[in-house]
């Protein structure tokens, strides 16, 4: 099998995001990047898929050089190659633009089933896989909690508001990974050590022969609307508390 | 030049969901600031009687295609049809729903048109002719302001957040061929497994009671779930208590979880990390109980009390039952 898992760097969940004082994005410095979550559900759902039905994991990711650090750590989870697209143009690219830059490095590559996270935790778009489903013209399953692959055809398991779709695809498809497909492994010792030696191909833009012009633009950042400071509910008596707070909630609230 | 602002109606087993009514408000709204028609896409199965409904909440076209292909939601049928009648008709506009079925949509016809789109906005508004679609990035610690230079400039719209404003219009029915067969259909759907518990689900809910560590065990839930029966409410729970195994991944409410915006969300025993803030921190009103004063979730709480749970929470059902 060949399989592919796509990966983007991300602040770390806990990291601060500070927006630039002109709005155009954010802070950088200081910020601890990690791999995506829901990327490390992808590839430890790739490397499972390759030690029950053999064949090659590749990780594919776009960003600037500290990007490699993730590409490494997939790496060292136990992926065999890597291609880091690294071109100013595409850094903060909009989601067609990425997922164009990708569908051009997969294109040249052999593939029966590709990863991504169902969505990264920096923009929150959750439109990469589709879009790159879409421009290699193959299936996709998206938010899947659970995947069966075996005889060129994958079944996966997509919750959806109030029920559960089982899908059934052809391959190659793309999969995008949600929480509680799997438990990520971490990379061990003697992973890392082997990581550093793997192959990692670097492209640009224009060695993929795409276009970089945007289709959507952050226009401006702005901070979270501020809530207004809430009221704590004074006293001893837990059920005059709680009996206050019903009726704020039906009087003031107008919520129940 | 494109023209009209266009919605995709949500509709499953034959009835459209709320959210089809919020993008029809949202969308009118749009078309009344540009002079406008609004267009709905329908989908389905014996859908179009459906169309008058929309029709209610400001649609003037409803295109629909009704055909058994349709009855189940598929990506690759619905994604044709509605990027077949989209090119046929040059919408400036295009919105769908951030429900699960609506991203999946959605993200597939923006590769399929090859535009751009805002996934879930809690805001829009045109300027200089354009649409400008307001959305939390970073887990709700920032916002971003997108504008879309690909046609038709696509949004997804924020279950929950958008009113639905009745504002009767035509709801004329156009069908159009969408031509789409049972063989364009790669990825199947192979069984639904319906939910039995009845309840709405946490991303619909208007009502969320939730759980987290402090509930210091499983079995310790049907506290709060007597008070979400009383309040008409769906259960949710942190993270800590879904990795712990005292409820289902289905309940998670967080950063890798559901994003929630309901009316009201009780947390209770809930510390506020900032991955479970960033699921919930858009609900309208947020109550926390909490005996810990210093934990960060009253910081966005507009009730807070400061108590054992096991003691507040069944008087909160208790003072609630009375006024339910
Ligand atoms: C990559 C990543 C993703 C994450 N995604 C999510 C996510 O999607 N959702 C999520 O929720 N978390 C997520 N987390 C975890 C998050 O960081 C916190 O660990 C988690 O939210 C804590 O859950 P909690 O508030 O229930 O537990 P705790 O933080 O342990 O808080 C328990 C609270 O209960 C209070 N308490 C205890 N006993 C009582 C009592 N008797 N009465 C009243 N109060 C009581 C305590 O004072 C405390 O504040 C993520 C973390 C990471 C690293
Ligand atoms: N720059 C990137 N490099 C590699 N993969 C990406 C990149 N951006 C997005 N993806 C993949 O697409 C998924 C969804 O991303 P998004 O649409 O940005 O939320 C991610 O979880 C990744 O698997």
């Amino acid at each position: 099998m060949n399989i592919v898992a796509c990966v983007k760097q991300v602040p770390d969940t806990e990291a601060l995001i500070k927006v630039k004082p002109d709005g155009s994005g954010i802070e950088e410095g200081g910020i601890k990047w990690v791999m995506n979550p829901y990327d490390e559900f992808g590839v430890e759902e790739a490397l499972k898929l390759k030690e029950k039905l053999g064949g090659e994991v590749t990780v594919v990711s776009v960003g600037p050089a500290r990007t490699m650090e993730t590409i490494r750590t997939a790496l060292a989870m136990g992926a065999e190659k890597g291609i880091h697209i690294d071109d100013p143009a595409l850094y903060n690219a909009d989601a067609y633009t990425t997922a164009n830059a990708l569908a051009a490095a997969i294109k040249e590559i052999p593939y029966d089933i590709i990863f991504c996270g169902q969505r990264a935790i920096d923009g929150d778009m959750g439109q990469v896989g589709s879009i790159l489903a879409e421009l290699l013209d193959i299936p996709q399953c998206t938010i899947v909690t659970k995947l069966d692959v075996g005889d060129g055809k994958a079944t996966a398991v997509k919750p959806i508001e109030g029920a559960q779709l089982v899908l059934e695809t052809s391959l190659p498809c793309v999969i995008t990974a949600q929480k509680g497909l799997n438990e990520p492994r971490y990379a061990s010792l003697p992973g890392i050590m082997k990581a550093k030696k793997k192959p990692v191909d670097v492209k640009n833009a224009a060695a993929l022969g795409i276009s970089v012009e945007p289709k959507a633009k952050i226009e401006k950042m702005t901070p979270p609307p501020a809530r207004p400071p809430g009221k704590i509910i004074e006293g001893e008596d837990p059920a005059a508390k709680a009996a206050e707070v019903i009726r704020l909630l039906r009087e003031e609230a107008k919520v129940i | 030049m494109s023209k009209g602002v266009w919605i995709v109606a949500e509709q499953r087993d034959g009835a459209l969901r709320k959210v089809s009514f919020e993008l029809a408000s949202a969308a009118r709204k749009l078309a009344d600031e540009l002079g406008d028609e609004v267009g709905a896409v329908l989908l389905g199965a014996g859908v179009e009687g459906l169309a008058p409904e929309l029709g209610k909440y400001g649609v003037d076209k409803v295109y629909v295609a009704d055909d058994a292909v349709f009855a189940q939601y598929t990506t690759d049928a619905y994604a044709a049809a509605v990027a077949k009648v989209v090119k046929e008709n040059d919408p400036a506009i295009l919105l769908l729903a951030a429900s699960v079925l609506g991203k999946d949509l959605s993200s597939r016809l923006v590769g399929k048109l090859a535009t751009g789109m805002a996934s879930d906005c809690v805001e829009l508004k045109i300027e200089g002719g354009k649409l400008i679609a307001k959305r939390p990035m970073y887990a709700g610690k920032t916002f971003g302001e997108v504008s879309v230079s690909g046609s038709p400039q696509m949004a997804q719209l924020r279950p929950n957040v958008f009113p639905a404003n009745e504002n009767a219009k035509a709801g004329e029915v156009v069908k159009f061929d969408a031509g789409v067969s049972a063989a364009d259909i790669k990825a199947k759907v192979a069984e639904v497994q319906q939910d039995t518990s009845g309840k709405v689900d946490l991303t619909e809910a208007e009502i969320i009671v939730s759980g987290g560590r402090g509930m210091k065990g499983p079995e310790n839930y049907n506290i709060i779930e007597e008070l979400a029966d009383v309040l008409g409410a769906t259960v949710g729970a942190s993270r800590a208590a879904v990795d712990a195994g005292w409820r289902p991944q289905s309940d998670q409410v967080g950063q890798t979880g559901k994003v929630v915006s309901p009316n009201l969300y009780i947390a209770c025993g809930i510390s506020g990390a900032i991955q479970h803030l960033a699921g919930m921190s858009s609900s309208k009103y947020i109550v926390a109980v909490n005996k810990d004063p210093d934990a960060p979730i009253f910081a966005k709480a507009d009730y807070g009390i400061v108590d054992d749970l096991f003691k507040i929470v069944p008087e909160l059902t208790t003072a609630a039952k009375k006024i339910m």
